[in-house]
């Protein structure tokens, strides 16, 4: 156990390593420069050019840059060419409304997908689970910019739900209950555009999970015994169908960090996307560099940690 | 009783799954309107209007007589933009999907049949590429090299084709060990050959499947690229900037938000579906 752990963080660590060249060479070798200004501003005499140069570093050789970038990262310098802030205060300042709006889009994606994937295998192959399944299609081919504004013209329109950031702006609340329903709605639209597509692939996990486990052996077993259908299905089938899907919980690690640029942008939420497009639209190499390597580091970590929980909850599995 | 191949049996069980035809129909249906327009637009005809003729005493028009899905706040007919828009979408689904395939079977290939440190090391790579958040990275590619479509069609393949290579390694791993592969090997076939006519067409129903799930992906990446203002530049309509530009009359303007977005949907569910009814076709089981 000890030994693959240290392996595969040996790996990762190399995986890292190339991870962050081709990270770095993407956003420093495509045409275009990093300054915060226009090129041929004239206002920007040579003195302030230079100096922003010497400042990131873009006077150095290439290589130089790539090292003082890394260093700069993992010492917490690494500051941005837009606003000259540290890059990892900047994530740091997104992490909370980042981590209430995944945490509850997560939550309706393995609620809402685990039932309807109980629900289609309960009526596997039959007209039920025909149309479940369909949904579960629907729910995956929705583009997401596009449910956004159904969404937005039926029920801000409709029934004057607050939208847009993560608190109704200028408004005095008389009491917390009030605050707190404000920050719940600014959550719940955006929250249940991103579940969507969660829904989907975990009810087709589960469906799919269900239907190899209902023909085991130990099934037939529970069946020829006796025991009631609901028995077989919840407490032998389900059980054992929903052990890969604890595993996939590694997996989430970079989701509950990740960002969605199209719907945090329709929402106007300040969360990881939103800073990510920013950056893209402002050329701000470092933070796109530190964000593309924090992201790296999190899915390695998850896919380690899945491993990992695989050989916990499934004692016949051996990590070598 | 004939023996069918095994091509026929799996096309009857499809021909039998009768929401999978209603969806290939759906898809034929928009291939037909997309070549149809490509058409149109060599011989220079522009059917039911100009897709980029402005016309602002017509702006913000709702649907109805003579603009049937309205106009948009230049005036522009939606359904001709729509139309057009069309053959964008089928395109980029196409031809992304295309290179992603090219890319990961013969990686896959490779990395399944040669093993070893080929597979330790393509896999390695396969391990990297997907440890970057997919849209994010074609999103700063489209926006470092400037849009256009070939440019966001190759970057979509460029990124998408990690999963094909992982299954088509999969495939080969097994493919490899079986007799009829080891004859070919006994035989003094080349690697490449056994690869080509012996392994290939034996994955090619898993391949199949994958493919044709990766198109409404595909789509759905361009759309959303175009709704950001990263995707093919205007004047060209497509489907996501048709939305893009309907965004700020949300209110007023329903129905440029509603009709692209239908055709978008439509079609990915239709790809879904059909994806799905192959994939449950070509399983060998009863």
């Amino acid at each position: 156990m000890t030994a693959f752990i240290l392996r595969r963080l040996a790996i990762s660590v190399v995986l890292l390593f190339f991870i962050s060249i081709v990270a770095f060479l993407m956003m420093t070798l495509t045409p275009g420069s990093p300054y915060p200004w226009g090129d041929l501003n004239p206002k920007i005499s040579p003195a302030i050019q230079d100096a922003f140069r010497k400042r990131f570093h873009l006077d150095q050789p290439l290589y130089k840059q790539y090292v003082l970038t890394m260093r700069d990262l993992f010492t917490g310098n690494l500051r941005s060419t837009k606003d000259d802030r540290p890059v990892l205060q900047k994530i740091a300042e997104r992490l909370p409304a980042t981590l209430k709006l995944n945490i509850l889009a997560l939550t309706l994606a393995f609620t809402f997908g685990i039932l309807l994937g109980v629900f289609c295998t309960r009526h596997y192959g039959r007209a039920p689970d025909t149309l479940a399944s369909l949904i579960a299609f629907v729910l995956i081919a929705l583009p997401s910019f596009w449910i956004s504004y159904l969404i937005t013209i039926a029920l801000v329109k409709g029934f004057a739900v607050p939208i847009l950031g993560t608190q109704s702006y200028g408004v005095v609340f008389s009491n917390h209950f009030q605050k707190w329903l404000d920050t719940f709605w600014h959550l719940a639209l955006p929250a249940t555009v991103l579940s969507l597509n969660g829904i989907a692939v975990q009810s087709r996990f589960i469906r799919a999970s269900m239907a190899e486990t209902l023909k085991e052996d130990y099934i037939r077993t529970a069946r020829a015994k006796g025991l009631p259908e609901d028995a077989v299905f919840y407490k032998h089938a389900l059980r054992n169908s929903i052990r890969p899907m604890v595993t996939g919980l590694g997996y989430l690690l970079p989701a509950l960090l990740g960002g969605s640029i199209i719907v945090e942008t329709i929402f106007a939420y300040p969360g990881i996307g939103r800073l990510g497009y920013q950056a893209v639209l402002d050329r701000d190499y470092p933070t796109l560099v530190a964000l593309n390597f924090i992201t790296a580091t999190l899915v390695l970590l998850g896919n380690l940690i899945a491993d990992l929980l695989y050989a916990v909850v499934d004692p016949r599995v051996r990590l070598e | 009783m004939s023996i069918k191949s095994p091509f026929a049996r799996v096309g009857a069980r499809f021909i039998a799954n009768r929401i999978a035809m209603i969806a290939l129909t759906v898809i034929i249906g928009f291939f037909i309107i997309a070549l149809v327009c490509g058409v149109m637009d060599l011989l220079h005809i522009q059917w039911p209007h100009d897709p980029n003729a402005t016309h602002l005493e017509r702006k913000l028009f709702p649907p109805g007589p003579g603009h049937w899905l309205g106009t948009d706040n230049l005036g522009r007919d939606v359904l001709s933009r729509m139309l057009h828009g069309a053959y964008i979408s089928l395109t980029v689904g196409f031809v992304a999907v295309g290179v992603a395939l090219l890319i990961g079977i013969a990686v896959g290939a490779c990395a399944g049949y040669l093993g070893g440190w080929v597979d330790n090391l393509l896999m390695r790579i396969v391990d990297a590429i997907i440890c970057f958040p997919a849209f994010f990275l074609i999103l700063s590619a489209v926006a470092m090299l400037g849009p256009n479509i070939w440019i966001i069609v190759i970057v979509i393949g460029l990124v998408s084709w990690t999963s094909t290579a992982r299954l088509v390694r999969a495939e080969f791993l097994t493919l490899r060990e079986t007799e009829y592969v080891r004859a070919a090997r006994s035989l003094g076939q080349r690697p490449f050959t056994i690869i080509l006519r012996h392994i290939l067409p034996n994955a090619a129903a898993p391949i199949f499947v994958t493919a044709v799930l990766g198109i409404p992906d595909a789509i759905m990446t361009e759309a959303g690229l175009s709704f950001l203002s990263f995707g093919v530049p205007p004047p060209q309509a497509t489907w996501g900037n048709i939305i893009s530009d309907g965004k700020s009359y949300i209110l007023d303007a329903w129905w440029l938000i509603l009709f692209p977005g239908l055709a978008i949907f439509t079609i990915c569910l239709a790809f879904y579906v059909v994806g799905e009814g192959l994939r449950e076709a070509s399983q060998t089981k009863s």
